[in-house]
Protein backbone atom coordinates (compact mmCIF):
# COMPACT_ATOMS: atom_id res chain seq x y z
CA UNK A 1 0.00 0.00 0.00
CA UNK A 2 1.31 3.42 -0.79
CA UNK A 3 1.76 6.00 2.05
CA UNK A 4 -0.74 7.87 0.51
CA UNK A 5 -3.60 5.56 0.20
CA UNK A 6 -2.04 4.40 3.75
CA UNK A 7 -2.93 7.64 5.22
CA UNK A 8 -6.68 7.41 3.66
CA UNK A 9 -7.10 3.84 5.32
CA UNK A 10 -5.54 4.94 8.35
CA UNK A 11 -8.19 7.73 8.83
CA UNK A 12 -11.10 6.11 7.58
CA UNK A 13 -10.86 2.48 8.94
CA UNK A 14 -8.31 2.27 11.76
CA UNK A 15 -8.11 5.25 13.56
CA UNK A 16 -11.56 6.46 13.15
CA UNK A 17 -11.89 9.93 14.79
CA UNK A 18 -15.57 8.86 15.78
CA UNK A 19 -15.07 5.38 16.33
CA UNK A 20 -11.88 4.75 17.38
CA UNK A 21 -10.52 7.63 18.98
CA UNK A 22 -13.68 9.20 19.88
CA UNK A 23 -12.84 12.84 19.50
CA UNK A 24 -15.23 15.69 18.53
CA UNK A 25 -18.36 13.86 19.63
CA UNK A 26 -20.27 17.51 20.72
CA UNK A 27 -21.27 17.80 16.45
CA UNK A 28 -21.74 14.26 16.39
CA UNK A 29 -24.45 13.96 18.65
CA UNK A 30 -25.85 17.26 17.72
CA UNK A 31 -26.22 17.69 14.07
CA UNK A 32 -27.16 14.23 13.19
CA UNK A 33 -30.54 13.89 13.50
CA UNK A 34 -30.60 13.29 9.54
CA UNK A 35 -28.28 11.54 7.21
CA UNK A 36 -27.77 14.62 4.86
CA UNK A 37 -26.84 17.14 7.71
CA UNK A 38 -23.91 14.32 8.47
CA UNK A 39 -22.59 14.22 5.31
CA UNK A 40 -23.50 18.32 5.05
CA UNK A 41 -21.12 18.60 8.36
CA UNK A 42 -18.76 16.02 7.82
CA UNK A 43 -18.12 17.50 4.56
CA UNK A 44 -17.78 21.31 5.66
CA UNK A 45 -15.28 19.15 8.68
CA UNK A 46 -13.40 17.97 5.98
CA UNK A 47 -12.89 21.19 4.20
CA UNK A 48 -11.75 23.07 7.00
CA UNK A 49 -9.44 19.91 8.56
CA UNK A 50 -7.89 19.90 4.72
CA UNK A 51 -6.64 23.29 4.57
CA UNK A 52 -5.79 24.08 8.20
CA UNK A 53 -3.56 20.71 7.54
CA UNK A 54 -2.02 21.68 4.32
CA UNK A 55 -0.84 25.34 5.79
CA UNK A 56 -0.17 24.10 8.83
CA UNK A 57 2.27 21.46 7.34
CA UNK A 58 3.74 24.35 4.92
CA UNK A 59 4.33 26.50 7.89
CA UNK A 60 5.34 24.31 10.14
CA UNK A 61 9.55 24.98 9.68
CA UNK A 62 7.87 28.71 10.57
CA UNK A 63 5.87 28.54 13.43
CA UNK A 64 7.78 28.67 16.69
CA UNK A 65 7.01 26.06 18.68
CA UNK A 66 6.27 27.90 22.19
CA UNK A 67 3.04 29.68 20.15
CA UNK A 68 2.35 26.88 17.95
CA UNK A 69 -1.23 26.25 19.56
CA UNK A 70 -2.24 29.97 19.40
CA UNK A 71 -1.48 29.94 15.72
CA UNK A 72 -3.05 26.56 14.63
CA UNK A 73 -6.37 28.24 16.17
CA UNK A 74 -5.91 31.39 14.11
CA UNK A 75 -6.01 28.91 11.02
CA UNK A 76 -8.40 26.89 11.65
CA UNK A 77 -10.57 29.68 12.58
CA UNK A 78 -9.79 31.43 9.60
CA UNK A 79 -10.71 27.97 7.29
CA UNK A 80 -13.52 27.83 9.18
CA UNK A 81 -14.82 31.22 8.81
CA UNK A 82 -14.55 31.31 4.87
CA UNK A 83 -16.68 27.38 5.12
CA UNK A 84 -19.13 29.43 7.24
CA UNK A 85 -19.36 31.81 4.34
CA UNK A 86 -19.37 29.63 1.20
CA UNK A 87 -21.91 27.47 2.99
CA UNK A 88 -23.75 30.38 3.87
CA UNK A 89 -23.69 31.70 0.04
CA UNK A 90 -24.31 28.16 -2.01
CA UNK A 91 -26.30 25.62 0.46
CA UNK A 92 -28.36 28.40 2.79
CA UNK A 93 -30.79 25.57 3.73
CA UNK A 94 -27.97 23.46 5.18
CA UNK A 95 -26.37 26.60 6.65
CA UNK A 96 -29.53 26.91 8.38
CA UNK A 97 -29.89 23.33 9.84
CA UNK A 98 -26.47 23.52 11.17
CA UNK A 99 -26.62 26.78 12.79
CA UNK A 100 -24.06 27.31 15.50
CA UNK A 101 -22.23 24.00 14.99
CA UNK A 102 -20.00 25.58 11.87
CA UNK A 103 -18.63 28.11 13.81
CA UNK A 104 -18.16 25.66 16.77
CA UNK A 105 -15.91 23.33 13.96
CA UNK A 106 -12.90 25.66 15.23
CA UNK A 107 -12.92 23.69 18.28
CA UNK A 108 -13.31 20.46 16.84
CA UNK A 109 -10.99 18.07 19.12
CA UNK A 110 -10.03 15.87 15.51
CA UNK A 111 -8.88 19.05 13.93
CA UNK A 112 -6.55 20.68 16.53
CA UNK A 113 -5.71 16.93 17.18
CA UNK A 114 -4.22 16.45 13.28
CA UNK A 115 -2.43 19.85 13.28
CA UNK A 116 -0.95 18.85 16.53
CA UNK A 117 -0.58 15.36 16.48
CA UNK A 118 0.37 15.17 12.23
CA UNK A 119 0.42 18.21 9.93
CA UNK A 120 3.02 19.75 12.33
CA UNK A 121 5.40 17.22 11.83
CA UNK A 122 4.95 15.90 8.27
CA UNK A 123 5.44 17.28 4.78
CA UNK A 124 2.37 18.57 3.09
CA UNK A 125 0.91 15.88 0.46
CA UNK A 126 1.29 13.28 3.49
CA UNK A 127 -0.99 15.94 5.37
CA UNK A 128 -3.12 16.46 2.78
CA UNK A 129 -4.05 12.57 2.51
CA UNK A 130 -4.13 12.94 6.34
CA UNK A 131 -6.83 15.34 6.57
CA UNK A 132 -8.78 13.49 3.61
CA UNK A 133 -8.82 10.61 5.55
CA UNK A 134 -9.41 11.41 8.89
CA UNK A 135 -12.17 13.80 7.24
CA UNK A 136 -13.88 10.86 5.45
CA UNK A 137 -13.78 8.68 8.57
CA UNK A 138 -15.57 11.43 10.06
CA UNK A 139 -18.05 12.23 7.12
CA UNK A 140 -18.93 8.25 7.33
CA UNK A 141 -19.50 8.06 10.94
CA UNK A 142 -21.51 10.99 11.25
CA UNK A 143 -23.70 9.81 7.54
CA UNK A 144 -23.98 5.91 9.41
CA UNK A 145 -25.51 8.01 13.02
CA UNK A 146 -27.43 10.04 11.20
CA UNK A 147 -29.13 7.45 9.22
CA UNK A 148 -29.84 5.10 12.02
CA UNK A 149 -31.66 7.77 13.84
CA UNK A 150 -33.44 8.61 10.46
CA UNK A 151 -34.80 5.14 9.99
CA UNK A 152 -35.87 5.21 13.69
CA UNK A 153 -36.76 7.71 14.25
CA UNK A 154 -38.91 8.98 11.01
CA UNK A 155 -38.30 5.81 8.63
CA UNK A 156 -36.68 7.89 6.41
CA UNK A 157 -33.40 7.70 4.98
CA UNK A 158 -31.82 11.10 3.28
CA UNK A 159 -35.44 12.59 3.20
CA UNK A 160 -36.47 9.26 1.44
CA UNK A 161 -39.24 7.05 2.77
CA UNK A 162 -38.02 3.55 3.39
CA UNK A 163 -39.98 2.16 6.21
CA UNK A 164 -44.02 1.96 5.02
CA UNK A 165 -47.03 3.47 6.94
CA UNK A 166 -47.29 0.37 8.96
CA UNK A 167 -44.09 1.44 10.79
CA UNK A 168 -44.36 4.43 13.86
CA UNK A 169 -41.79 6.40 14.21
CA UNK A 170 -39.89 6.62 17.23
CA UNK A 171 -40.04 10.42 17.14
CA UNK A 172 -37.49 11.21 20.56
CA UNK A 173 -34.96 9.30 18.00
CA UNK A 174 -34.52 12.60 16.01
CA UNK A 175 -34.68 14.65 19.24
CA UNK A 176 -31.64 15.00 21.51
CA UNK A 177 -31.82 12.12 23.91
CA UNK A 178 -31.65 9.57 20.96
CA UNK A 179 -28.51 10.92 19.90
CA UNK A 180 -27.26 9.87 23.12
CA UNK A 181 -28.71 6.70 23.16
CA UNK A 182 -27.36 5.44 19.44
CA UNK A 183 -24.16 6.48 20.39
CA UNK A 184 -24.43 4.60 23.66
CA UNK A 185 -25.36 1.71 21.95
CA UNK A 186 -23.03 1.71 19.28
CA UNK A 187 -20.54 1.29 22.09
CA UNK A 188 -21.94 -1.01 23.42
CA UNK A 189 -21.67 -3.07 20.35
CA UNK A 190 -18.37 -1.97 19.38
CA UNK A 191 -17.29 -3.46 23.05
CA UNK A 192 -19.17 -6.41 22.82
CA UNK A 193 -17.09 -7.29 19.35
CA UNK A 194 -14.02 -6.72 20.73
CA UNK A 195 -14.56 -8.75 24.14
CA UNK A 196 -15.52 -11.54 21.95
CA UNK A 197 -12.39 -11.42 20.20
CA UNK A 198 -10.40 -11.08 23.73
CA UNK A 199 -9.24 -7.89 23.06
CA UNK A 200 -11.26 -5.13 25.34
CA UNK A 201 -11.38 -1.96 24.32
CA UNK A 202 -9.54 0.69 25.80
CA UNK A 203 -12.16 3.44 26.77
CA UNK A 204 -11.18 6.52 25.70
CA UNK A 205 -14.22 8.65 25.68
CA UNK A 206 -14.06 12.19 27.29
CA UNK A 207 -10.30 11.17 28.51
CA UNK A 208 -8.48 14.41 28.64
CA UNK A 209 -12.34 16.00 29.84
CA UNK A 210 -11.78 18.88 28.01
CA UNK A 211 -10.86 20.63 24.43
CA UNK A 212 -7.85 19.09 22.72
CA UNK A 213 -6.82 22.87 22.12
CA UNK A 214 -6.73 23.49 25.98
CA UNK A 215 -4.37 20.59 26.73
CA UNK A 216 -1.61 21.05 24.18
CA UNK A 217 0.35 18.34 25.84
CA UNK A 218 -0.92 16.14 28.44
CA UNK A 219 -3.36 13.15 27.80
CA UNK A 220 -4.66 13.22 24.43
CA UNK A 221 -1.66 14.28 23.07
CA UNK A 222 -0.36 11.21 24.18
CA UNK A 223 -2.33 9.12 22.81
CA UNK A 224 -1.81 10.84 19.09
CA UNK A 225 1.61 9.86 19.91
CA UNK A 226 1.31 6.61 20.74
CA UNK A 227 -0.06 6.42 16.88
CA UNK A 228 2.43 5.58 13.98
CA UNK A 229 2.82 9.05 12.93
CA UNK A 230 5.80 10.03 15.26
CA UNK A 231 7.57 6.56 14.30
CA UNK A 232 7.32 7.81 10.77
CA UNK A 233 8.88 11.07 11.11
CA UNK A 234 11.78 9.19 13.12
CA UNK A 235 12.04 6.60 10.28
CA UNK A 236 12.26 9.82 8.13
CA UNK A 237 15.06 11.77 10.06
CA UNK B 1 -36.27 41.74 34.24
CA UNK B 2 -39.31 39.48 33.09
CA UNK B 3 -37.28 39.16 30.36
CA UNK B 4 -34.28 38.58 31.87
CA UNK B 5 -35.84 35.81 33.99
CA UNK B 6 -37.22 33.99 30.67
CA UNK B 7 -33.66 33.77 29.12
CA UNK B 8 -32.03 32.59 32.42
CA UNK B 9 -34.57 29.56 32.35
CA UNK B 10 -34.59 28.77 29.13
CA UNK B 11 -30.92 28.27 28.99
CA UNK B 12 -30.24 26.20 32.33
CA UNK B 13 -33.37 24.10 32.26
CA UNK B 14 -35.02 24.03 28.45
CA UNK B 15 -32.45 24.40 26.51
CA UNK B 16 -29.62 22.47 28.67
CA UNK B 17 -26.59 23.09 26.95
CA UNK B 18 -25.17 19.67 27.50
CA UNK B 19 -28.46 17.30 27.36
CA UNK B 20 -30.23 19.05 24.76
CA UNK B 21 -26.99 21.12 22.28
CA UNK B 22 -24.29 18.74 23.30
CA UNK B 23 -21.66 20.97 24.26
CA UNK B 24 -19.13 20.34 26.40
CA UNK B 25 -19.68 16.80 26.51
CA UNK B 26 -16.34 15.88 27.08
CA UNK B 27 -15.70 17.03 30.49
CA UNK B 28 -19.51 16.11 31.17
CA UNK B 29 -18.50 12.44 30.45
CA UNK B 30 -14.61 13.08 31.36
CA UNK B 31 -14.95 14.40 35.08
CA UNK B 32 -18.24 12.77 36.18
CA UNK B 33 -16.49 10.33 38.21
CA UNK B 34 -17.42 11.55 41.83
CA UNK B 35 -19.53 14.35 42.70
CA UNK B 36 -16.75 16.68 44.72
CA UNK B 37 -14.75 16.77 41.06
CA UNK B 38 -17.73 17.75 39.19
CA UNK B 39 -19.32 20.24 41.21
CA UNK B 40 -15.86 21.53 41.05
CA UNK B 41 -15.38 21.58 37.47
CA UNK B 42 -18.92 23.22 36.95
CA UNK B 43 -18.29 25.75 39.21
CA UNK B 44 -15.01 26.94 37.47
CA UNK B 45 -17.16 26.58 34.48
CA UNK B 46 -19.51 28.91 35.92
CA UNK B 47 -17.05 31.39 36.22
CA UNK B 48 -15.29 31.16 33.14
CA UNK B 49 -18.51 31.29 30.97
CA UNK B 50 -19.96 34.35 32.83
CA UNK B 51 -16.73 36.54 32.80
CA UNK B 52 -16.24 35.45 28.85
CA UNK B 53 -19.91 36.55 27.82
CA UNK B 54 -19.05 39.80 29.26
CA UNK B 55 -15.95 40.05 27.70
CA UNK B 56 -16.69 39.08 23.75
CA UNK B 57 -19.75 41.35 24.55
CA UNK B 58 -17.88 44.19 25.16
CA UNK B 59 -15.48 43.42 22.36
CA UNK B 60 -18.27 42.86 19.14
CA UNK B 61 -20.31 46.02 20.66
CA UNK B 62 -17.33 48.88 20.96
CA UNK B 63 -14.50 46.88 18.94
CA UNK B 64 -15.85 44.68 15.93
CA UNK B 65 -19.60 46.50 15.58
CA UNK B 66 -17.95 50.23 14.74
CA UNK B 67 -15.31 48.99 12.71
CA UNK B 68 -17.88 46.33 10.90
CA UNK B 69 -15.06 43.28 11.47
CA UNK B 70 -18.03 41.57 12.53
CA UNK B 71 -17.38 38.53 10.05
CA UNK B 72 -14.09 37.95 12.32
CA UNK B 73 -16.08 36.98 15.31
CA UNK B 74 -15.23 33.81 15.67
CA UNK B 75 -11.22 34.23 15.15
CA UNK B 76 -11.37 36.94 17.87
CA UNK B 77 -13.96 35.03 20.44
CA UNK B 78 -11.11 32.24 20.22
CA UNK B 79 -8.19 33.94 20.87
CA UNK B 80 -9.98 36.19 23.25
CA UNK B 81 -11.66 33.20 25.53
CA UNK B 82 -8.07 31.14 25.01
CA UNK B 83 -6.08 34.59 26.60
CA UNK B 84 -9.18 34.63 29.23
CA UNK B 85 -8.62 31.97 30.92
CA UNK B 86 -5.15 31.99 31.35
CA UNK B 87 -5.71 35.81 32.53
CA UNK B 88 -8.42 34.06 35.07
CA UNK B 89 -5.55 31.28 35.88
CA UNK B 90 -3.04 33.72 36.73
CA UNK B 91 -5.12 36.56 38.82
CA UNK B 92 -6.47 33.85 40.92
CA UNK B 93 -3.48 32.04 41.57
CA UNK B 94 -2.49 35.79 42.87
CA UNK B 95 -5.17 37.39 44.32
CA UNK B 96 -7.43 34.55 45.15
CA UNK B 97 -5.36 31.41 46.25
CA UNK B 98 -7.92 29.85 47.84
CA UNK B 99 -10.86 29.99 45.10
CA UNK B 100 -7.73 28.82 42.88
CA UNK B 101 -7.31 25.73 44.83
CA UNK B 102 -10.36 25.07 44.42
CA UNK B 103 -10.59 25.48 41.01
CA UNK B 104 -7.21 25.95 39.63
CA UNK B 105 -6.76 22.56 38.19
CA UNK B 106 -10.17 22.65 36.13
CA UNK B 107 -9.40 26.04 34.16
CA UNK B 108 -6.86 24.40 32.27
CA UNK B 109 -9.26 21.90 30.53
CA UNK B 110 -11.90 24.89 29.95
CA UNK B 111 -10.18 27.06 27.77
CA UNK B 112 -11.66 26.13 24.78
CA UNK B 113 -14.57 23.89 25.84
CA UNK B 114 -16.88 24.20 23.17
CA UNK B 115 -19.42 25.59 25.74
CA UNK B 116 -17.99 28.78 26.21
CA UNK B 117 -17.23 29.46 22.59
CA UNK B 118 -21.16 28.50 22.16
CA UNK B 119 -22.12 30.70 24.20
CA UNK B 120 -20.40 33.68 22.68
CA UNK B 121 -21.72 32.50 19.94
CA UNK B 122 -25.67 32.69 20.95
CA UNK B 123 -25.50 35.82 22.31
CA UNK B 124 -23.90 37.61 19.03
CA UNK B 125 -27.04 35.12 17.10
CA UNK B 126 -29.59 35.95 19.55
CA UNK B 127 -29.01 39.74 19.61
CA UNK B 128 -28.85 39.71 23.44
CA UNK B 129 -27.46 43.13 24.97
CA UNK B 130 -24.35 42.79 27.11
CA UNK B 131 -26.50 42.60 30.26
CA UNK B 132 -28.55 39.38 28.67
CA UNK B 133 -25.47 37.95 27.55
CA UNK B 134 -24.08 37.78 30.62
CA UNK B 135 -27.23 36.29 32.17
CA UNK B 136 -27.51 34.02 29.58
CA UNK B 137 -23.96 33.00 30.16
CA UNK B 138 -24.80 32.68 33.68
CA UNK B 139 -27.61 30.49 33.28
CA UNK B 140 -26.15 28.02 30.33
CA UNK B 141 -23.11 27.42 32.98
CA UNK B 142 -26.01 26.93 35.63
CA UNK B 143 -27.50 23.86 33.50
CA UNK B 144 -24.09 22.48 33.14
CA UNK B 145 -23.33 22.55 36.68
CA UNK B 146 -26.70 20.79 37.67
CA UNK B 147 -26.23 18.45 34.72
CA UNK B 148 -22.65 16.89 35.47
CA UNK B 149 -23.40 16.95 39.60
CA UNK B 150 -26.48 14.73 38.73
CA UNK B 151 -25.00 12.89 36.34
CA UNK B 152 -21.99 12.40 39.01
CA UNK B 153 -24.52 11.58 41.29
CA UNK B 154 -25.89 8.56 39.40
CA UNK B 155 -22.50 7.24 38.49
CA UNK B 156 -21.33 6.97 41.99
CA UNK B 157 -24.23 4.65 42.53
CA UNK B 158 -24.13 2.78 39.02
CA UNK B 159 -20.64 1.91 40.26
CA UNK B 160 -22.01 -0.77 42.34
CA UNK B 161 -24.54 -2.08 39.69
CA UNK B 162 -24.37 -4.96 37.67
CA UNK B 163 -24.55 -4.09 34.17
CA UNK B 164 -23.81 -5.81 31.14
CA UNK B 165 -20.45 -6.07 30.05
CA UNK B 166 -20.19 -4.38 26.91
CA UNK B 167 -22.23 -1.21 28.08
CA UNK B 168 -19.27 -0.33 30.68
CA UNK B 169 -17.69 2.94 30.77
CA UNK B 170 -19.26 5.23 28.41
CA UNK B 171 -21.76 3.32 26.93
CA UNK B 172 -23.62 3.22 30.13
CA UNK B 173 -22.98 6.98 30.91
CA UNK B 174 -24.10 7.88 27.47
CA UNK B 175 -27.74 5.66 27.76
CA UNK B 176 -28.07 7.61 31.24
CA UNK B 177 -27.50 11.15 29.73
CA UNK B 178 -30.16 9.93 27.22
CA UNK B 179 -32.63 9.19 30.01
CA UNK B 180 -31.78 12.78 31.59
CA UNK B 181 -32.75 14.39 28.79
CA UNK B 182 -36.33 12.90 28.26
CA UNK B 183 -36.10 14.18 32.10
CA UNK B 184 -34.86 17.70 30.99
CA UNK B 185 -37.88 17.69 28.48
CA UNK B 186 -40.46 18.13 31.15
CA UNK B 187 -38.96 21.64 31.61
CA UNK B 188 -39.67 22.82 28.22
CA UNK B 189 -43.42 23.45 29.41
CA UNK B 190 -42.01 26.35 31.60
CA UNK B 191 -41.78 28.85 29.05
Amino acid sequence: MGKYTERLYNGIIKENPTFVLVLGMCPTLAVTTSAINGVGMGLSTTAVLVMSNMLISMLRKIIPDSVRMPAFIVVVASFVTIVQFLLQGFVPSLYDSLGLYIPLIVVNCIILGRAESYASKNPVGLSIFDGIGMGLGFTLALTLIGMVREIIGAGQIFGFQILGDWYTPITIFVLAPGALFVLGFMTAIQNAIANKKGKPRKDTFGECGAGCASCGNASCKGRFLTTEATTEKKEEN
Amino acid sequence: MKELLIIAIGSAMVNNVVLSQFLGLCPFIGVSKKVDTAAGMGGAVCFVITIASLCTGLIYKFILTPLHFEYLQTIVFILVIAALVQFIEMFLKKMIPSLYRALGVYLPLITTNCAVLGVALTNVQKEYDILQGVVNGLATAIGFLIAIVIMAGIREKTEYNDIPKAFEGSAIVLVTAGLMAIAFFGFSGLI
